[in-house]
């Protein structure tokens, strides 16, 4: 994680997108306060991912605001990265990868070289370092995804489906990464359809129904007791919709 | 039948002894449409690339006015660079006139919509792609337009190979600005012309044998090239 002054929490106001009249999520109002997993889940069109991109920045509300404790943008666009459901590779090796990211944020020479190699190490792609990105499986390219975003040393990353795509082994690693990336002082905020994943790793649920925010809990709680008809139906399966 | 395979037998002679008139009319239409070629693509590359990246008002028109211009009429733009560089013109004081200069200026008019439309297209399929993951990377759209470029390159490998096509084969607009005189102006497409008016099929024969070769040359280079960055990349 980045040294210095913190950029959270995260607090939304009345957060509302819509595209034309379609009101697709909100009003919302949150706080994100520190470190820990939060793992935000719902069903199919709940308005999950529209809200990751909203809170990195990558939409604007249609109304209601989004503050973080900073205003800078260069320092916001520093300290926050996201990983996407099907990881987006450039058409290079995989350490290129890596390393173009970290020259898009000012690393330069050997210190990018070693920065690149550590993660790549630490995520278990060093010996396919030199390899194409896109001849990788998915999930090592999922992995490298992660790689990229915490050679960032991001303060907060958004995971948006990170194992959707993957098979139980290739998820399995990279439900491990993300714990290791949150243990190193990382806050992660995750999308996920994954109940069981959720329980693992997650330690604060926000559940979200039709672009609404039904419920939020510590992830102990939403699992033993849900709060509303609506979380208890998703548990039980019965919530597609 | 007999007149057209004494022909082909006299222009395989002129390829096979390496005629120095045959090649110099080669080397010429190299020299001029690969000059052609390149003063495109860096002009062309960057300008369809920005037209794919960047939201301006006017956009819409503007693709629609660069598409139209890569169906230009060879005649056409030769006789616009007439005017330009003629006696009357704005440059006149340049003397490029009757120049392989001249062509060079033809064709990259001609070409450039062509480098810059298609690849257009091809950045803008890619940057669907990338756009939000670059933008999350924070690359700003003017730094993501070197990264478009390069990750594209293979499709834009085809791109400019399309310009070069269309420059090497265009006879319309080099001979009204080149003149297609004889050891100096005089390229492939133009010799054709006149030596096939003449009755010279030999000559012509072999130049368009020459025209053909190139034409799978490149395309067969551009192939091994693909697939060889494809594999390291």
């Amino acid at each position: 994680m980045t040294a210095g002054a913190s950029i959270l929490p995260l607090v939304a106001r009345g957060l509302v997108y819509q595209v034309g009249g379609d009101r697709l999520l909100g009003p919302i109002d949150f706080e994100l306060e520190g470190s820990g997993r939060t793992i935000v889940l719902g069903p199919n069109g709940a308005g999950k991912s529209l809200l990751l991109r909203l809170a990195h920045g990558l939409l604007a509300p249609s109304s209601g605001t989004l503050e973080w404790r900073t205003s800078d943008a260069a320092e916001l666009r520093r300290r926050q990265a996201m990983v996407f459901d099907r990881a987006v590779l450039l058409r290079r090796s995989a350490r290129a990868n890596v390393e173009y990211a970290l020259a898009l944020h000012g690393s330069r020479g050997a210190e990018r070289r070693a920065r690149a190699a550590h993660v790549l190490e630490r995520t278990g792609l060093a010996r396919i370092g030199d390899r194409a990105a896109r001849a990788l499986s998915a999930g090592e390219q999922q992995r490298l995804a992660l790689a990229r975003a915490w050679a960032l040393r991001p303060e907060v990353l958004f995971l948006d489906e990170p194992t959707a795509s993957l098979d139980p082994a290739a998820a399995r690693r990279v439900e491990e990464l993300i714990v290791e990336i949150g243990s190193s002082g990382t806050a992660i905020v995750m999308t996920t359809h994954d109940l069981a994943l959720a329980r693992r790793i997650g330690d604060e649920v926000l559940f979200l129904h039709l672009g609404l925010l039904k419920e939020r809990a510590p992830a102990a709680d939403f699992f033993a007791a849900p709060g509303t008809p609506e979380a208890q139906a998703f548990q039980r399966g019965e919530l597609t919709w | 039948m007999n007149e057209l395979s004494q022909a082909f037998s006299t222009a395989l002679t002129l390829l096979v002894g390496l005629d120095s008139g045959l090649l110099e009319i080669v080397g010429l239409s190299l020299r001029v449409s690969g000059t052609a070629l390149l003063l495109a693509s860096v002009v062309g590359l960057p300008i369809g690339a920005a037209l794919a990246v960047y939201r301006f008002r006017g956009r819409g028109a503007a693709v629609v006015a660069l598409n139209a211009l890569m169906g230009l009429p060879p005649v056409v733009v030769g006789l616009l660079v007439y005017l330009v560089l003629s006696r009357e013109g704005p440059l006149a004081s340049l003397a490029l006139l009757f120049t392989p200069s001249a062509m060079v200026i033809a064709q990259f008019v001609l070409i450039t919509p062509i480098v810059a439309a298609l690849s257009r297209q091809v950045v803008a399929d890619l940057w669907s792609e990338y756009e939000e993951q670059l933008r999350s990377l924070g690359a700003t759209p003017g730094r993501a337009l070197p990264t478009l470029l390069w990750d594209g390159r293979h499709s834009l490998l085809t791109t400019v190979l399309a310009g070069f096509g269309r420059a090497v084969a265009e006879v319309g607009a080099v001979i009204i600005v080149g003149g297609n005189i004889a050891h100096v102006t005089r390229v492939m497409t133009t010799a054709i012309q006149l030596e096939t008016r003449k009755g010279d099929l030999a000559l012509a024969l072999a130049l368009g044998i020459v025209l053909l070769f190139l034409s799978l040359l490149i395309n067969a280079g551009v192939s091994l090239l693909t697939r060889a960055t494809e594999r390291r990349a």
